[in-house]
This record gives C-alpha cells, sequence and structure tokens, in this order.
C-alpha cells in the first residue's frame, strides 16, 4: 500500500472501509470542491456515525415502503430470466435482440467475495466482448470496480448490460413512475449520472483488457414504471456530459495524496469504537478532527451528505450558507457580516469590493426608504 | 433573486428574523380559502394515503385510506375528497356578476367570486396535478365505473394545478410561495421548501429567534413534514405496522378489531396532518395583515374568468385536458405564460415600492425628488401646438436608461414620460433626469393638477410597463405543420366519453 493509503487508513480507523457507491460518487460531482467529502469518502469513513457522534445526526433514510416498492419492480422487471425486460427493449426501443442468455452474478459458485465477483464479472465481460458474435446477454448485478482518489471502489450495481451489436448496454431500474412520458427531473438526472458512473467502470475495466471504449454504449437504457401502473417502460438516455463530468471529478480526486498532504500529521476520525460497537472518543476532539479538513458546505448537501448538518451549523454566517444564488447577488463575498458591514458603509472597501459595496449601499438605502426606516 | 432580497437575507441572519420584501399582499386571499394538506406512500407514483381538507380551521375534514396499495380504496378516497371538494368549488358558479360590453364586445357574465385552494408547498400542487391525472378520465359506468364525481374532481384538480403555473394566479397556491414572496428568511431557498421552518424565521414563537424556530420546525417528530412525502422514520417505526395491524384485523373478519385498527391509523395519521393544518391557516393569517396590492383585484377577476371558462367546458360536455398538449396548444401556452409573467412582474412593481426598488437597483427604473415643472409647456414644431410638460427629477439611484427613452410612472400609468436629458451624478451630486410627458393631461392648454408632478414630489420611473401586449399568431389546431406532428386527433365523440383504455387505466 502506498503512502496515502496508509495515510488514509489512519485517519478512518481501525475498522472496514465504507465501500464507495454509484450514489457517493455522482454525489461527489455535485460538490467538487469539498475536501472534507473527498477525505473522508477516500478514506471510507462512516460518514452518518461520525455525524452522530458529534451531534449532528443525518436525517433517516429511506422509507420502507419506497424500498419495498423499489425492489419489487426490480424483481418484477428481471424475473423468468428478464423476459420483461426483452420484451421491452425489443418492442419499445427497436432493438434487434433475437434470443438472450441470462448470467446471474450475484455469486459464484456459493462464493459472494467481493474480489471473486468482481473477477467474474471481468472474465465473463472479456469472453462476451472479445466473441463478436450478436447474441445477446444479460448480466444480473455485476460487480465493477472503478479508482476512485486512487482507491478502488467496488460498485454494485442493479444493472444489467447486455450486449448488442458487439457493444454493452448499460440498463438502469428505477422505480419512479414516467406518466405520459414526463418524470421528476431530479430523480431522472440522479439515475443518468449513476448510469455514468457505470458505463465509465465497465470502460475501465474493459480498457485493461484492451478493449476499447467505444464497446459500451454511451446510451444508457433506463426503465422505470410506466403511469401509475408497474408496467415497464424504457428510455435511451445519453450520459456522454455527464461522464465528462464524472471524469474530470474522478482525475481530481486521483490527486487525494495532495489533499491529504495538507493534513495535520496524524489526523484521525477514528471513533475508537469499543467491542459492542460504541465510540470513545470525546466528540469535541472528533469534532476538531473534522474541522481540520475544509468543507466547502451548500445547501444542496443538505440532499446528498450525511455530514450536513455539522457542516452547515460551521457555515453560519456565510452568505455560501444562504444558496449560491444569494452568494452571487452579493458579490462573491463570504461572510454576512462584512455584507452589512459595506451596506452600511462603515469603513473602506478593498479594491476588488468597491463596486459591489456600492451596489450593497445603494441596497441598504433603497430598503430602508421604502421601509421608513433610519439608514 | 436580485440583490435587494439577498441583502434582506443578510439582514435577516443578523437579525435573526425574517426580512419583508413586499409591503403590500401580491396574491388574493379568499375569504374562505379551502386548506388542502395531502400525504403521499411513499415510493409509488401517486397513492394518496391521507389528506386534512376543509375551508375553516376548527373543522378539518381527515381522509384516510388504510390500505395504500389498493384501488378501490383509492378511488374512494377520490370519491371522499370529490364530496368535499367540488361542491366548494360548485358554490362559486351560481353566483355571476355582469360585465358590459364595450365596443364590439357583447356584455357577458362571469363568476362573481372564485374557489381558492391553498397548499402547503409546491410538492403538494404537483399531487393535486397527479391525482387529476389519474381520475380525470374515468367514467361512471361499465367495467372499472368509479363515481361520478370523481372524474369532475380530475379535472377541476388538473385545471387549478395548471393555473397554478400561472404567475399572479391564485387559484390554488402553495403557502411556501405565497410567505417567500413576502419574506426573507435567514435560510437558503432550499430551506425555505419547508413549511414550518420559513414560518419559524417569519414569526418566531415567543422568547425563541428565527433560526431557533427554523432548528426546531426540522425535527420531524414536532413538526412532521408539511407533505406529501411523509417522514420515513414515521413511516418505518409507526404507519407500516398499523397498516399491518389493518390487515390483518380485516383478515381475521373480527369487526371490533378491524374498527380499533382503523382508529389508531386515522389517529397515527392526524397527528402528521394537524401541525401542517395549523401552519397553513397561520400562513394566511399572516398575509392577511398585509394591505392588498393595487393590481391583485385585476389579477383575481382573471382567475375569476378561467374558472367561469372551464366551469363551461364541464358543463358543454367538453373533453377533459390531454395527456400531452398538442404543440399549437402547448405553444400559444407558452406564449400565454410569458406575458402573463412580464405583466405580472411589472404589476407587482408598479404596487409595491419595495418590488419597484429591485428594479431602482439594476436601473431599470429610478425615482427621486421632483426639482422643476414646467406644466405649461408647449411643443410647437408641428402644426398644433401640443401639450408637453417637463420634469426635471434628481435621483441617487443609478440612471442607465438614454435620451429618447420611453417610461411610465407607476403613479401615471397612462402617461407616457419621454428621457430630454440626463446628467448622470458626480461629485456627491446626485443624476438629474429631464422628462417630457405626453397623454393623461386631459384636452386643455394646461395640465389639470393631479396630472403631472408637482415640485417636491417623489417619483418614480420604469422602462417597463404591464401593457397589453398581442398575442402572437400561431396556426388553427387543424392547420398544425407536418413538422409539429400535424393536426392533432380530436377528441371523438362528441360530446366526451372516456375510452375503454382511458377508464381502465391501471393506478396500481
Amino acid at each position: 500500500m502506498d503512502s496515502t493509503g496508509i495515510r488514509l487508513d489512519r485517519i478512518r480507523g481501525p475498522v472496514t472501509p465504507r465501500n464507495h457507491s454509484a450514489r457517493t460518487i455522482a454525489a461527489l460531482s455535485g460538490n467538487p470542491g469539498c475536501a472534507r467529502r473527498a477525505v473522508l469518502d477516500a478514506a471510507g469513513v462512516d460518514k452518518q456515525g461520525l455525524a452522530a457522534h458529534v451531534g449532528f445526526p443525518a436525517m433517516a433514510g429511506q422509507s420502507q415502503f419506497a424500498i419495498t416498492r423499489g425492489n419489487a419492480f426490480e424483481a418484477q422487471v428481471k424475473a423468468n430470466g428478464c423476459a420483461e425486460l426483452l420484451t421491452l427493449l425489443r418492442e419499445h426501443l427497436s432493438l434487434p435482440i433475437r434470443e438472450a442468455s441470462y448470467d446471474n452474478l450475484d455469486e459464484v459458485g456459493g462464493n459472494t467475495s467481493r474480489e471473486v465477483r468482481h473477477a467474474w464479472t471481468r472474465r465473463l465481460l472479456a469472453r462476451a466482448a472479445q466473441s463478436g458474435d450478436d447474441a445477446g446477454t444479460l448480466f444480473d448485478h455485476p460487480l465493477l470496480c472503478l479508482r476512485v482518489g486512487g482507491r478502488p471502489a467496488y460498485l454494485e450495481p442493479d444493472l444489467i448490460a447486455f450486449q448488442l451489436s458487439g457493444r454493452f448496454h448499460v440498463t438502469e431500474i428505477k422505480s419512479f413512475s414516467v406518466i405520459d412520458g414526463q418524470a421528476d427531473g431530479d430523480k431522472v438526472a440522479a439515475a443518468v449520472i449513476q448510469s455514468a458512473v457505470y458505463v465509465l467502470a465497465m470502460r475501465d475495466l474493459l480498457a485493461e483488457m484492451g478493449i476499447g471504449p467505444e464497446s459500451v454504449a454511451d446510451q444508457v437504457v433506463l426503465v422505470c414504471p410506466e403511469n401509475f401502473s408497474n408496467r415497464p417502460s424504457a428510455a435511451l438516455l445519453d450520459v456522454r456530459k455527464q461522464m465528462t463530468v464524472l471524469r474530470r471529478q474522478l482525475s481530481r480526486l486521483r490527486r487525494i495524496d495532495s489533499l491529504v498532504d495538507v493534513l495535520p500529521p496524524g489526523l484521525t476520525f477514528d471513533l475508537e469504537l469499543d467491542r459492542a460497537g460504541v465510540p470513545r472518543r470525546l466528540p469535541a476532539a472528533v469534532a476538531g478532527a473534522v474541522r481540520s479538513v475544509d468543507a466547502r458546505y451548500a445547501p444542496e448537501c443538505l440532499a446528498n451528505c450525511e455530514m450536513c448538518f455539522f457542516c452547515r451549523d460551521e457555515a453560519a454566517g456565510t452568505t455560501s450558507a444562504l444558496g449560491r444564488a444569494t452568494r452571487d447577488d452579493l458579490g462573491g463575498i463570504e461572510h454576512v457580516a462584512t455584507v452589512l458591514h459595506l451596506a452600511r458603509g462603515a469603513g473602506q472597501p478593498a479594491d476588488d469590493q468597491a463596486e459591489v459595496a456600492q451596489l450593497l449601499r445603494t441596497a441598504a438605502r433603497l430598503r430602508a426608504e421604502c421601509l421608513g426606516e433610519a439608514v | 433573486m436580485s440583490t435587494l432580497v439577498s441583502l434582506a437575507r443578510a439582514q435577516a441572519v443578523d437579525v435573526g428574523r425574517a426580512q419583508p420584501v413586499a409591503t403590500v399582499r401580491h396574491v388574493h386571499l379568499s375569504g374562505r380559502p379551502m386548506m388542502f394538506v395531502p400525504l403521499a406512500l411513499a415510493g409509488e407514483a401517486c397513492a394518496p394515503l391521507a389528506a386534512m381538507v376543509g375551508d375553516h380551521p376548527r373543522a378539518p375534514q381527515l381522509l384516510v385510506v388504510t390500505q395504500p396499495r389498493n384501488r378501490t380504496q383509492r378511488f374512494g378516497f377520490a370519491a371522499e375528497l370529490a364530496d368535499i371538494v367540488v361542491p366548494y368549488i360548485e358554490g362559486y358558479l351560481g353566483d355571476v356578476e355582469i360585465l358590459p360590453g364595450s365596443g364590439r364586445r357583447e356584455p357577458r357574465t362571469r363568476c362573481a367570486d372564485a374557489p381558492q385552494i391553498l397548499m402547503p408547498n409546491r410538492a403538494g400542487v404537483s399531487f393535486a396535478r397527479l391525482l387529476g391525472r389519474s381520475t380525470r378520465f374515468r367514467r361512471a359506468e361499465g367495467d372499472y365505473a368509479v363515481p361520478a364525481t370523481v372524474p369532475v374532481l380530475g379535472r377541476w384538480l388538473t385545471f387549478l394545478a395548471e393555473r397554478a403555473e400561472y404567475p399572479g394566479s391564485c387559484l390554488m397556491l402553495a403557502a411556501t410561495d405565497m410567505l417567500t414572496m413576502h419574506w426573507a428568511t435567514g435560510q437558503s431557498p432550499v430551506e425555505d421548501l419547508n413549511l414550518a421552518a420559513l414560518l419559524g424565521w417569519i414569526d418566531p414563537p415567543d422568547g425563541r429567534t428565527g433560526p431557533e424556530a427554523a432548528l426546531a420546525a426540522e425535527d420531524p417528530v414536532r413538526w412532521p413534514p408539511a407533505g406529501p412525502a411523509t417522514d420515513p422514520t414515521f413511516d418505518n417505526e409507526v404507519l407500516a405496522r398499523l397498516i399491518a395491524a389493518g390487515n390483518q384485523a380485516a383478515a381475521s373478519g373480527d369487526d371490533r378489531a378491524e374498527r380499533r385498527a382503523r382508529v389508531a391509523l386515522e389517529q397515527a395519521l392526524a397527528s402528521q396532518l394537524a401541525p401542517t393544518w395549523r401552519l397553513l391557516w397561520r400562513a394566511a393569517d399572516l398575509l392577511r395583515g398585509l394591505p392588498p396590492g393595487g393590481h391583485v383585484a385585476a389579477r383575481w377577476d382573471a382567475d375569476k374568468d378561467a374558472v367561469t371558462w372551464h366551469a363551461g367546458q364541464l358543463r358543454d360536455g367538453g373533453p377533459p385536458q390531454p395527456r400531452r398538449d398538442s404543440a399549437v396548444t402547448a405553444a400559444r401556452r407558452l406564449a400565454r405564460l410569458e406575458r402573463v409573467q412580464a405583466a405580472c412582474a411589472a404589476q407587482r412593481a408598479f404596487d409595491d415600492p419595495l418590488v419597484m426598488a429591485e428594479h431602482r437597483l439594476t436601473g431599470e427604473a429610478f425615482a427621486g425628488e421632483v426639482v422643476a415643472v414646467e406644466p405649461g409647456r408647449l411643443d410647437t414644431s408641428g402644426r398644433r401646438a401640443k401639450l408637453r410638460p417637463r420634469v426635471t427629477v434628481r435621483t441617487w439611484d443609478p440612471v442607465l436608461v438614454d435620451e429618447g427613452a420611453a417610461l411610465i410612472s407607476p403613479a401615471r400609468p397612462r402617461q407616457d414620460a419621454r428621457v430630454v436629458s440626463v446628467a448622470n451624478a458626480a461629485d456627491g451630486q446626485p443624476a438629474q433626469v429631464v422628462l417630457e410627458l405626453a397623454g393623461g393631461m386631459g384636452h386643455g392648454r394646461t395640465a389639470p393638477a393631479g396630472t403631472i408632478p408637482e415640485v417636491g414630489d417623489f417619483d418614480c420611473y420604469a422602462t417597463f410597463s404591464d401593457g397589453y401586449q398581442p398575442p402572437p399568431a400561431f396556426p388553427e389546431l387543424e392547420q398544425t405543420p407536418w413538422t409539429h406532428g400535424g393536426p392533432p386527433v380530436p377528441y371523438q365523440p362528441v360530446p366526451y366519453q372516456p375510452t375503454d383504455e382511458e377508464a381502465q387505466e391501471e393506478w396500481s
């Protein structure tokens, strides 16, 4: 293991590292400038446990009704060797699949270890790519691997990749509905970026075996329930844009060592769990350690990161905590106090703040005038 | 947003309480609004779980679906809701007012007042839209028959949710939208979507600051989410158990056990809904404290016209709103939305100096003291002398208008003011703008008092107005070009009857 790996291990402490998932990788692209999240994720720290220990537990996870519905829909689509899915691909997307075999990669001869499953996935996919015949194959639950921040992250997509005319297509099954051809934009965006992660991981995997990126289509198949029914419908979505974003993001993370290098030596987020799994380390000490890694809080974090409430508390009094639009309106000034100081016309603004200070003074005068207050 | 509103956010952080961003109320508030707080089952497209609905704060009606995945119960919910909402709406259709004709326009009648449904947030409005979509194509006889009121409810909900997209329309409003239009909090717009947190900033309980109240409001146990999404912990720890108990009791055939299970579920869901119900009424009360803006009544008249038109569609057996608009309808609708948006923004600025201040800050308007007036100035360049008074306005606002620009003063919207000259602010002196006025002064040789500003008046001039803009020309439906899919297939038969496929569409 390299020195960065050793540092990250110490940062995490003696517990099993958390896996990146397509969701966490996708979330990284949402707030690329956050060093705190990059380090925590690279080290595989249990952010949920960390946030709870420092007094800012994350919101409850998912409703069991949503989970049940998601699982039921996935099972329905995949039942009988993906019979429904095949019909869909033939009829809706007019894909010329004559017949298809089905490979479940959930386990390999009873072995469910990640390494074994990943190796098996590699072998099967490579063989399919090299055979070059038109036989479609559906791969259920392949285990992909993507290097994130220099460390391997195993991705357990509920995806199916099928081969068609020599190309793999990533298929993503989601249980949100498409009603009269329209679906919730946020959910589609999330599904698309997750699929992009899988495309990236598959291309990496095939590249290691000398197979070019063109063997994985940059269009993914999104399967969702249609209208108010449980009937699946499919749509092809282009993920090229998301791939570019992700690739840029991952290349930044590849330089995780430069982020780690500037951290205080001996830094660790180890909660010092006892045998019963109860943290013994003082919360204040842990919080201090977290604070030593810079965060870039934005209100969007509230939907994406377990550490959000800690970071929000820390960001109190900054304009970023009010949202990007507000911060931009206020000329990008970092602190609310500075904004109000400039708006009152107190003190001499710095040269680069002269223009925004003028704007803020006018704004403050107008507000006072309209509200009948003294300036 | 604007810098002015963003500054108000910064001030709210400083003071620990929301700051006003409007001095008048820009929405119409009915004397008898209907509040509608729906809850949906997580993970489903549109599975109603419960709702609190009614037009009196002390008399909410609770609707509960004991088995949210049961199709019959869903339509039962829709029918119960229809029995409350449809009579409420139809109660407004009988009373009409007569509008006198003018010129070529015939006199006509329209509803004297219109219904108003208030919802906690935009997600609630989306839920109403989906509920409308899943019920408006049903029919009352044949296979899969539903109560006759269900498709009527569906069409009204669809109509209302669609109107909610029109800026300035007040038939169906989200409380969070209404409040953020009038107050800026010290939190982000994302957090403003939480009604309890938003009201915490605007009107914190005694002894609490805005941020303290907002933080407390994020605790889903004390302040359950305002719906339609429920709190996942409630789902996992309470709801799942109660629904399972209900199913078990139903299977056992024990009536008493079934009733007990139902009551327990109703109580649990009522506890999730009641806090939001109270917040919704408080939001309305807070807004009622503001005087209405000058154009609010005119926009409400447009809402009354829309309701009258839709009621006519229903009465005449017209088809329900299509699943997707045809190309021409969609283009017309978009153009209308854009025009309404521009007009509504101008009206809000004309009604409210604090909103106008946002435009003054960006140079789209300016205001200041009138320092000189030539009330009897005549323009003699043409064949006949024309009354063209000039006024000089001194302003500290940024002035970005050019000579020759046509401006409007909110005080005299029928009068044109043309910029004659601009002297920019310099050396601690304010800018001076000379304007020439035309129109709105009668036909005499001097302008009557009150038709032009006087020296010492504080006057405002804007580069925009809410004046009539002719709609762009679109082809008739039958003339839809082939590039846009050709003419849409008209609904058959007339009057409308749902097809089997429509009436039997799954709702699972």
